[in-house]
């Protein structure tokens, strides 16, 4: 009995070696940038946020197990052209940084991945809630200092390779929610956000969520702005070279 | 046979007319760099005019030695400028640079319609968006980003104008130019050096670090100044991008003849100085009527002389005495304390131009004798005497000091005490050697005491220890 509980454990152990790490995020009422619902914040239950955005190397394993998603081999519909086309070969990083964080992957493929580690991408409130934080508050963003931080890598541009991931930790131990790449979210599409920003009024029309009109939440918050702009300009099959992913999980299913 | 080609032909044409554009001749318009414009549209008929632009992110000067990330429509800031005629049909196509950071779009004034194309033109980098629209109405138009948050696309440079000309064109002038002002919000002050990131919270506050001419300190000064020759007319396309301050905007020296106000259709003659909100324009027509220099100046001042706007146009030409004349500047005070006047007395009153030749008197006539005299006496108490001057005599090399960089504070001269200023003289080094010899001679029975390699020898000493 207690030989078959151990191999149980050592079981869940080796699949545990691979697998990436997941954080515990709490959730709770939470001030968004996006327009206002009825109501002036937004109620988050917890969850689970991958502590680190998805890497080349990781990728790539996924790439060698699903051949449907290799660039030679995925439907345009899917993954427009560019989807990893830094990339030595279909199946090959060559030069590129294993460590370095995965881009020029369209919505639908980083889904699929996320699929792969029993886990979705996160929705716009969940990145935007992990991501108000950071090394010692959980929610930064009224301090100038922290906004300009942010600023200052959008406003800068992206000269080389991306670095490796896991250089900037916050108060949840998630790594890299700014100043690294752009993030994919669940719901990049339905955020009600007018392509053109300066749109006013309260207009939540669902069924012309296009010409829905946005009065953002929180107008000094420009690096939060930029994100949302970036994600409003992209349709699913983009494959951008500064766009990448992480997953998240419902917390009891950790 | 032929008959009926001919009305198959005709049927065509009115086909295409009552299509609109089906039957428009296509012209790819060739943008240029600011401060130039495309030339002046001499078709009669309406066309369907394409447009390609490219968003950039650059680094480069906002001032000498500071520099910043401007983000720009074709790589300059203002963006290039986009001429059309009333009636046009305008295909653009907007290009985001795959090394972009950010999306970007346009918001063109001269679009009737939602966001002025906005939300038909929002591209991620390495895309590109196609939108069409009919120039409907004349008149001289900003466009911009409109991306969030529109301050900072704005703020970092991302606004140019396109110019929508009226059916019978606009009135024939001798040269065309293209400024725009804008503010900029940089974290360091002005002229801090190194390479400067946006301050969101000086934008938010309207508080900025540079209002500019044309994207640089420096754009339209210099070598760059605007060249021009008297007896022109001059047609600006001044805007405002913003993104937040109204310009007062100013020619010293100039009134313009007419300014169509708000970029409009009328205009208003004989303006000083007009204002031009933040994105708005103006058209203003003036005639260069004397040789010298043109400011070009937001009126709200310290923005001019402490933040940067400021622009030059150059004008070579002929005096025009009548027009312009020459300022007699003498001691004010009874008549017997003032000077023999004489026209070699005469100088600007502004810094004197440079001298034309190097000959030492001219040069003498056209800077020194304003105040130290024809007669190099100077004026007792006031400016010291270079004749006879046993401080000229003794020490030539700090005459060029002086002359090079001015002098402040007490000087005493044939035993007379001066407390006054000479200001620095804008002379090259053979200027300074022929005048300094020329009073040597002329003046204290001396000889040709100084040469240009001395004194060219002093600047670089005086440069090395200011």
């Amino acid at each position: 009995m207690r030989a078959i509980w151990l191999a149980g454990l050592l079981l869940l152990a080796s699949i545990q070696a691979g697998a990436a790490e997941y954080r515990p995020i709490p959730g709770g009422e939470f001030r968004t940038a996006l327009p206002p619902t009825d109501r002036p914040t937004v109620s988050l239950p917890p969850y689970a946020l991958r502590a680190l955005p998805v890497t080349q190397g990781e990728f790539l394993a996924f790439v060698r197990q699903n051949p449907q998603w290799r660039r030679d081999r995925v439907p345009a519909l899917f993954a427009a052209r560019g989807y990893l086309d830094d990339w030595a070969g279909p199946t090959e990083l060559g030069k590129i940084d294993p460590q370095a964080p995965v881009t020029r992957v369209s919505w639908y493929a980083a889904r699929a991945y996320c699929a792969s580690e029993g886990a979705t991408l996160p929705s716009w409130y969940q990145w935007e809630f992990a991501a108000a934080a950071d090394a010692s508050r959980a929610d930064a963003r009224d301090d100038p200092a922290w906004r300009q931080a942010m600023l200052d890598w959008y406003a800068s541009p992206q000269h080389g390779a991306l670095p490796p991931v896991g250089s900037d930790r916050n108060v949840f131990g998630i790594y890299d929610l700014h100043r690294l790449i752009y993030e994919w979210v669940e719901d990049y599409n339905g955020l009600f956000v007018n392509s053109d920003s300066r749109t006013q009024g309260v207009v939540q029309n669902l069924e012309t969520c296009g010409a829905a009109a946005l009065s953002l939440g929180d107008r000094q918050n420009y690096a939060i702005l930029m994100r949302i702009a970036m994600l409003a300009a992209l349709d699913g099959n983009d494959t951008l070279g500064l766009v990448g992913f992480r997953c998240a999980k419902p917390v009891d299913h950790r | 046979m032929k008959r009926s080609h001919l009305l198959f032909c005709s049927l065509v044409l009115a086909w295409g007319q009552a299509q609109g554009t089906a039957a428009l001749p296509t012209i790819h318009e060739t943008l240029v760099a600011p401060p130039q414009v495309p030339p002046p549209i001499t078709r009669k008929s309406p066309a369907r005019v394409v447009v390609d632009l490219t968003v950039e992110e650059v680094e480069r000067d906002i001032a000498p030695g500071t520099s910043y990330t401007f983000w720009t429509f074709g790589g300059s800031v203002p963006g290039r400028m986009i001429r059309v005629r009333e009636g046009d049909t305008v295909e653009l196509h907007l290009h985001n640079l795959a090394s972009n950071k950010l999306p970007h779009n346009i918001d063109l004034h001269a679009v009737s319609g939602p966001g002025g194309g906005a939300p038909q033109t929002l591209v991620a980098p390495g895309k590109q968006a196609n939108f069409t629209f009919k120039a409907l109405q004349s008149g001289l138009y900003v466009y911009h980003c409109a991306t969030a948050p529109v301050g900072m696309h704005v703020g970092n440079g991302m606004y140019g104008m396109i110019l929508v000309e009226p059916l019978q064109g606009l009135p024939k002038v001798d040269r065309e130019y293209y400024v725009m002002q804008g503010d900029f919000y940089t974290s360091g002050a002005y002229r801090a050096g190194g390479l400067q990131p946006f301050d969101m919270q000086k934008a938010i506050d309207e508080k900025p670090t540079y209002v500019l001419f044309n994207g640089a300190d420096g754009a339209l000064t210099g070598q760059n100044a605007l060249p021009a020759k008297t007896g022109e007319k001059i047609r600006l396309f001044f805007g405002d991008g913003g993104p937040n301050l109204t310009s007062s905007f100013h020619v010293i020296g100039a009134i313009m003849d007419k300014v169509y106000t708000e970029g409009g259709t009328h205009y208003q003659q004989n303006v000083q100085t007009t204002m031009v909100p933040a994105g708005g324009s103006a058209i203003i027509e003036f005639t260069t009527r004397v040789p010298g220099k043109l400011t070009l100046v937001d009126h709200s001042l310290t923005r001019a002389f402490n933040k940067g706007a400021i622009g030059l146009i150059d004008v070579a030409g002929a005096n025009q005495p009548e027009i312009y004349g020459k300022g007699i500047i003498s001691a004010d005070g009874p008549a017997g304390a003032a000077p023999h006047i004489t026209d070699s007395t005469a100088v600007n009153a502004e810094p004197p131009g440079k001298p034309q030749a190097t000959n030492g008197k001219t040069v003498f006539e056209t800077v020194c004798a304003a105040c130290h005299q024809a007669t190099a006496l100077g004026i007792p108490g006031v400016f010291p005497p270079l004749a006879g001057s046993d401080f000229f005599k003794e020490n030539l090399d700090e005459a060029a000091r002086i002359v090079l960089g001015g002098r402040a504070g007490p000087i005493t001269v044939k035993g007379v005490t001066y407390n006054s200023v000479m200001p620095p003289q804008s002379l090259t080094d053979q200027e300074i050697a022929a005048v300094l010899n020329y009073v040597s001679k002329e003046f204290n029975d001396g000889k040709v005491a100084i040469t240009p390699e001395r004194v060219r020898d002093l600047r670089t000493a005086k440069a090395a220890h200011p």
